[in-house]
């Protein structure tokens, strides 16, 4: 296999989207953890752009390092797990075992699934592969009962998040 | 990206997957857990549009190809319900007891 240009950019992002994976687990402040998953899903919305699907890679962008990482740090603000003190994390045996399942885990898939996959090389794409025009139009005709049901689900919510948060009076 | 080959995508996404697993067994912090599982749902979307974009970016029928995207779509409308539902529930519980640690939670046992 020969080394492309394409090859060491995807490199670059794939190191740093790992790296950047791995300190959401390995950070003990919980802030810091959030801020390595906002670079984690910003590093994901470029990789989403090189594979031409430029509007889920501005959704990507404006949703999960927008909406719902802001979601995340003003829950961590708001309780004051940020101070380290909060949650110390003891070491148990249940930890060796949680990282040996994972790496074999990842083992197990990966030695079933990536052989197989390595001769796919990518066509040409059509002009309107991940274009907001073709997304669009999909959404609101082959797909429009799921995207009632998603709005529905939004909405509940929505609704339901307001009442669990709600202070109660007595 | 035409030099590159599917099996990266999906050896990243399966990365992310596990590291996504294992944070969820090893940590005790639910904010961490729910990010842990962001992971997860982040490592499926890649999966989804790197498979869209090496299988069906090339055909003309445009609904095929945009299939795996509109997964992606709905994954993310999913994921944003459940991370305000998840994290309202979060500070109930804090609001309750003072301590959101999970090994501590035990207001479901019978």
């Amino acid at each position: 296999m020969t080394i492309t240009p394409e090859l060491i950019v995807f490199g670059m992002l794939a190191g740093m989207a790992a790296l950047s994976a791995v300190g959401v687990v390995a950070f003990k402040n919980a802030v810091r953890s959030a801020l390595c998953l906002v670079f984690t899903f910003f590093i994901l919305g470029f990789l989403y752009f090189a594979l031409n699907a430029e509007m889920l890679g501005i959704t990507q962008i404006v949703v999960y390092t927008g909406a719902i990482m802001v979601l995340f740090l003003f829950v961590i603000m708001l309780l004051n797990l940020g101070a380290s003190h909060v949650l110390e994390e003891k070491s148990d045996p249940k930890k060796a075992v949680g990282i040996a399942f994972g790496v074999s885990l990842a083992a197990l898939l990966a030695s079933q699934v990536v052989p197989l996959l390595l001769k796919f090389k990518a066509p040409i794409p059509t002009k309107e592969f991940g274009s907001p025009q073709v997304i669009g139009k999909v959404l609101f005709t082959d797909y429009v009962l799921p995207f009632e049901a998603v709005s529905v689900l939004l909405l509940l919510g929505v609704v339901g998040s307001v009442l669990l948060a709600k202070r109660r009076m007595s | 990206m035409n030099g590159v080959p599917l099996a990266a995508f999906i050896g990243l996404s399966l990365f992310m997957f596990s590291t996504g697993v294992v944070g969820v067994i090893l940590r005790r912090n639910p904010i961490v857990i729910f990010m842990c599982i962001e992971l997860m749902l982040n490592a499926v979307n890649l999966a989804f549009i790197a498979f869209a974009r090496y299988r069906f970016s090339g055909i003309g029928n445009e609904s095929q190809g945009a299939a795996g995207q509109m997964m992606v779509v709905f994954i993310m409308a999913v994921a944003a319900a459940e991370v305000a539902v998840g994290l309202g529930i979060i500070m109930a519980i804090y609001r309750l007891k003072e301590n959101i640690d999970v090994d501590e939670l035990n207001l479901l046992k019978g």
